[in-house]
C-alpha cells in the first residue's frame, strides 16, 4: 500500500510537470486545455469509485460476502470527494471555454446526480441504528443508483450536449497528439493509484468496526 | 520562473491554478481524512473491546 | 431455490425495475433532455415559438456583421441543411468564431431571427497544437470544430 502512494506520486508529479509546462498549448482552448490534466482523471476516477462501490455492496448484499461492506463504505467519502473535483474543474474550464460556469447539460446534470448519490449512500448507511442494516441498505442505493454511471459516460453521444465527447475513453484512436497525451494517461494512472491506497487505508478501519468481535482484531488493535 | 507567462498561462491562469490547486487539495483531503478515519476507528474499536472486558469480569 | 439466488434476483429485479423506470423517463422527455435544438428542427417548426429555448450550430462563414460600436451582433446557425439567423448583444465567449460550434439561448423574434440572451461556445473532443493545426488547415483536410 505504501508502494501505492510512491507510484501515485511518481505518475501524478511527472504527469503535472509535464502537462503543465512541456505539452504544446492547444490550438484553440491554448493554456486553459491544461485543467485537463486534473479534471478527465478526477471525473473518471468519481465513476471508477461509484463502480467499485456499487459492485462491492452487490457481492455483499447477494454473496453475503461481508468485506464487501467495508469497501463499500470505505469508496464513498473517496468517490464523492472526486465527484467533486471533476464539477469544480469543469466549471472553471467551461467558463473561458464555453462561456458559463454550470449548464443543465445532460453530462454536468447526470454528474451533479452522482454526487447526490453519494451522499445519498453516505447518509443512508449512517440513519440506521443497527450498522448491519445500514449497510444492506447503503448497499441497495449503491447498486440501484449505479444505472447512472452509464448515463454520465454516454450522455455526451445519446443527447445534444454542451460538453464534448471523449478523447481518450472512446472506440478508436484518442484525439490527442503523444506530447498532450502522455502526461494525461499518466495523471489518470497516478489518480488510480492513489485510489487505491487511499482505499486500501479506508478498508482497514472499516473491517475492523465490522469485525470487532473477533480475536484477531483484539491481538491487531492491543499491539 | 519556468518561463515566461508560465504563470500566466495564457491569459487564462485565474481559472487554470484554482482548478489544479482544488484537485491537489481533494487528494490532500483524502489522506488526511483517510488517516483521521483509521485513528477514530482504533478509538472506537478499543473503547468497545474495554467495554466488553468490563462485561465480563 | 437458494436463498443467495432468490437475493440476486431481487437485487436484479429492483435494479432493472429503476433502470426500467430511468429509460421510461429518459425516453419520454427525450426532447427536453437535449440540450438544444438544432436549427433543422427549428427551421422545420419543431422548436417552441412562445418560449425560451436553445438553438445550437455552426456559425456559417461569412455571416457574422457587427455595426463599429455597436456590442450587438448578427451571424447565422446552420447545421448544413436549414440555417436561422441570430441577432446578440452582450460579451461572446473567447472561442466564438466562424465556423465555431455555437449555442444560444432565447427566443424566437419576429422576422424569423433568433433573440439570443446567452451564447456558448461548444468545442469538440479533439486536441492538437497550433502547428499541427495550421498544417491540417493548409492541407484542407481540416473541417471547422463542431
Amino acid at each position: 500500500m505504501p508502494w501505492f502512494f510512491v507510484v501515485a506520486a511518481g505518475m501524478i508529479g511527472y504527469g503535472l510537470v509535464d502537462g503543465l509546462v512541456f505539452a504544446p498549448p492547444d490550438y484553440q482552448q491554448g493554456d486553459a486545455f491544461r485543467i485537463i490534466y486534473v479534471h478527465a482523471p478526477s471525473a473518471w476516477l468519481s465513476l471508477f469509485s461509484y463502480s467499485t462501490m456499487a459492485f462491492a455492496g452487490a457481492v455483499a448484499l447477494i454473496w453475503r460476502i461481508k468485506v464487501g461492506y467495508a469497501v463499500a463504505a470505505a469508496a464513498a467519502p473517496i468517490g464523492a470527494s472526486f465527484t467533486l473535483a471533476a464539477l469544480v474543474t469543469g466549471s472553471l474550464w467551461g467558463r473561458p471555454m464555453w462561456g458559463t460556469y454550470w449548464a443543465w447539460d445532460p453530462r454536468l446534470t447526470s454528474e451533479l446526480i452522482l454526487l447526490f448519490l453519494y451522499f445519498g449512500v453516505i447518509s443512508l448507511r449512517q440513519a440506521f441504528e443497527d450498522p448491519a442494516r445500514g449497510d444492506r441498505a447503503s448497499a441497495l442505493l449503491g447498486i440501484v443508483g449505479f444505472v447512472n454511471v452509464p448515463i454520465v459516460h454516454f450522455s455526451v453521444y445519446w443527447w445534444n450536449s454542451l460538453h464534448q465527447g471523449g478523447t481518450v475513453m472512446r472506440l478508436g484512436k484518442p484525439e490527442m497528439p503523444g506530447s498532450m497525451l502522455w502526461p494525461l494517461l499518466a495523471m489518470l494512472c497516478g489518480f488510480m493509484f492513489f485510489f487505491g491506497a487511499v482505499l486500501c487505508m479506508r478498508v482497514r478501519g472499516e473491517i475492523l468496526l465490522r469485525e470487532r468481535q473477533a480475536t484477531w482484531v483484539r491481538e491487531a488493535v492491543q499491539a | 520562473m519556468i518561463r515566461a507567462g508560465f504563470w500566466a498561462m495564457g491569459g487564462y491562469a485565474r481559472f487554470v491554478w484554482p482548478s489544479i490547486g482544488f484537485a491537489l487539495s481533494v487528494l490532500v483531503w483524502n489522506v488526511w481524512s483517510a488517516l483521521r478515519h483509521q485513528a477514530r476507528t482504533l478509538v472506537r474499536v478499543r473503547r468497545a473491546l474495554q467495554m466488553a472486558r468490563s462485561e465480563e469480569s | 431455490m437458494t436463498p443467495r439466488r432468490k437475493r440476486l434476483l431481487v437485487v436484479l429485479g429492483i435494479f432493472g425495475g429503476v433502470s426500467a423506470a430511468v429509460a421510461l423517463a429518459v425516453v419520454a422527455g427525450r426532447q427536453n433532455i437535449s440540450f438544444y435544438y438544432v436549427p433543422s428542427q427549428v427551421a422545420l417548426g419543431k422548436a417552441p415559438i412562445d418560449k425560451q429555448f436553445r438553438i445550437g450550430g455552426l456559425v456559417m462563414q461569412g455571416s457574422v456583421r457587427r455595426k463599429p460600436g455597436d456590442l450587438t451582433v448578427h451571424f447565422v446557425l446552420t447545421d448544413y441543411a436549414h440555417q436561422v439567423p441570430v441577432k446578440y448583444t452582450g460579451v461572446l465567449p473567447d472561442l466564438f468564431r466562424e465556423g465555431q460550434g455555437i449555442i444560444a439561448h432565447g427566443q424566437m423574434g419576429p422576422n424569423g431571427v433568433f433573440v439570443a440572451d446567452q451564447v456558448l461556445a461548444k468545442h469538440d473532443s479533439k486536441y492538437m497544437p497550433p502547428a499541427m493545426a495550421a498544417a491540417l488547415k493548409k492541407n484542407a483536410r481540416f473541417k471547422p470544430t463542431t
